[in-house]
């Protein structure tokens, strides 16, 4: 039954993204050729509601489906991680045209040679976690 | 229903994200993407080499099922939801495309030079695809999120970290397009 819910959930996430044009190449390009408002409106509007929604449940104590009190963990402090990791991620983002959500929409949709850029991720992935000790947190 | 198999405006689909992110945390879960390249790492078995991967992916199945969800849900939205797939970009913005070499802007979801079956005769696709690939699994895991895990869900839990990562994405991204791409393309 909760499998069912996640797999429902997914196939809303994945038509939100490709409905969006937030999944398509062309977009993140004028995204960062700060070229039109279309994609700072998506991620505007989600956080600008989002902080609302997080807020409201912190306030009213709001419990999950399943009865306990939902918990939100802070992120661990820091700079350097962030910074040079989200710097690496943008290179990629903005050359791939898609993050790890809309990589798999693309799947999905038929753009086949994303499974090029899925496997090199895994890969990336893989060769973090080899050198995770070695790097500047 | 004609609305429905246009695209769809950003203040539709920004909150429509949220109730994604939402749900998943009334299913008592977080919302992040990137999370399930480490764990399709742990189940080809690289916690028997590293420590990083040496976690009960078991634990993460749900959001394996998930990006199942997305494959389909990519598919669904692509094929009866779409009636044109062209992505209506600015004028501005398809004349430097086309400058660059990108004839189909405007006019296609994607670009054929880098996503069409012909474009993987070109050896340089593959290496642009390889290396967009693995900046980008290779950097969120660093950075410990992509956009979904910090732009949107940390950002809304107004974590610094967070609005640090995203301004790293932007140093990333702005000098990928603007510097880098003249170079490449």
């Amino acid at each position: 039954m909760r499998r069912l819910v996640y797999l429902l959930i997914g196939v809303f996430f994945g038509i939100v993204l490709i409905k969006s044009e937030a999944a398509s190449w062309f977009r993140i390009y004028e995204m960062f050729r700060f070229q039109s408002f279309h994609m700072y409106g998506i991620i505007g509007s989600a956080v600008g509601l989002g902080i609302v929604v997080i807020q409201l449940i912190k306030r009213f104590k709001i419990k999950s489906f399943f009865g306990s009190e939902i918990s939100i963990p802070p992120k661990d402090k820091g700079i350097t991680r962030y910074l040079l990791g989200g710097s690496i991620f943008g290179l990629g983002w903005a050359l791939a045209g898609a993050c790890p959500g809309p990589m798999f929409v693309l799947a999905g949709a038929g753009y086949l040679p994303i499974l090029i850029v899925i496997l090199a991720s895994i890969f990336g992935t893989y060769i973090y976690g080899l050198l995770k000790d070695k790097l500047p947190h | 229903m004609e609305k429905l198999l246009e695209p769809w405006p950003w203040y539709v689909s920004g909150p429509l994200i949220v109730v994604v992110m939402t749900l998943l945390m009334l299913m008592e879960k977080r919302f992040g993407m990137s999370s399930n390249l480490r764990t399709l790492c742990a189940i080809c078995g690289a916690g028997e080499k590293v420590e990083f991967f040496k976690f009960d992916w078991k634990q993460q199945q749900w959001n394996l099922i998930v990006i199942v969800g997305v494959v389909i849900g990519g598919f669904i939205g692509s094929t009866l939801l779409t009636n044109d797939a062209a992505v209506k970009i600015n004028e501005p913005v398809i004349a430097e495309l086309n400058n660059l070499g990108f004839n189909d802007a405007g006019e296609v979801y994607m670009p054929e030079r880098l996503f069409s079956a012909e474009s993987l005769s070109e050896w340089s696709t593959w290496v642009i695809l390889i290396v967009a690939g693995f900046l980008v699994g290779f950097g969120t895991r660093y950075a410990g999120g992509c956009t979904s895990g910090h732009a949107i869900s940390g950002l809304s839990n107004l974590q610094l970290p967070s609005l640090i990562a995203v301004v790293g994405f932007f140093i990333g991204g702005l000098l990928m397009t603007n510097f880098i791409f003249p170079l490449i393309f």
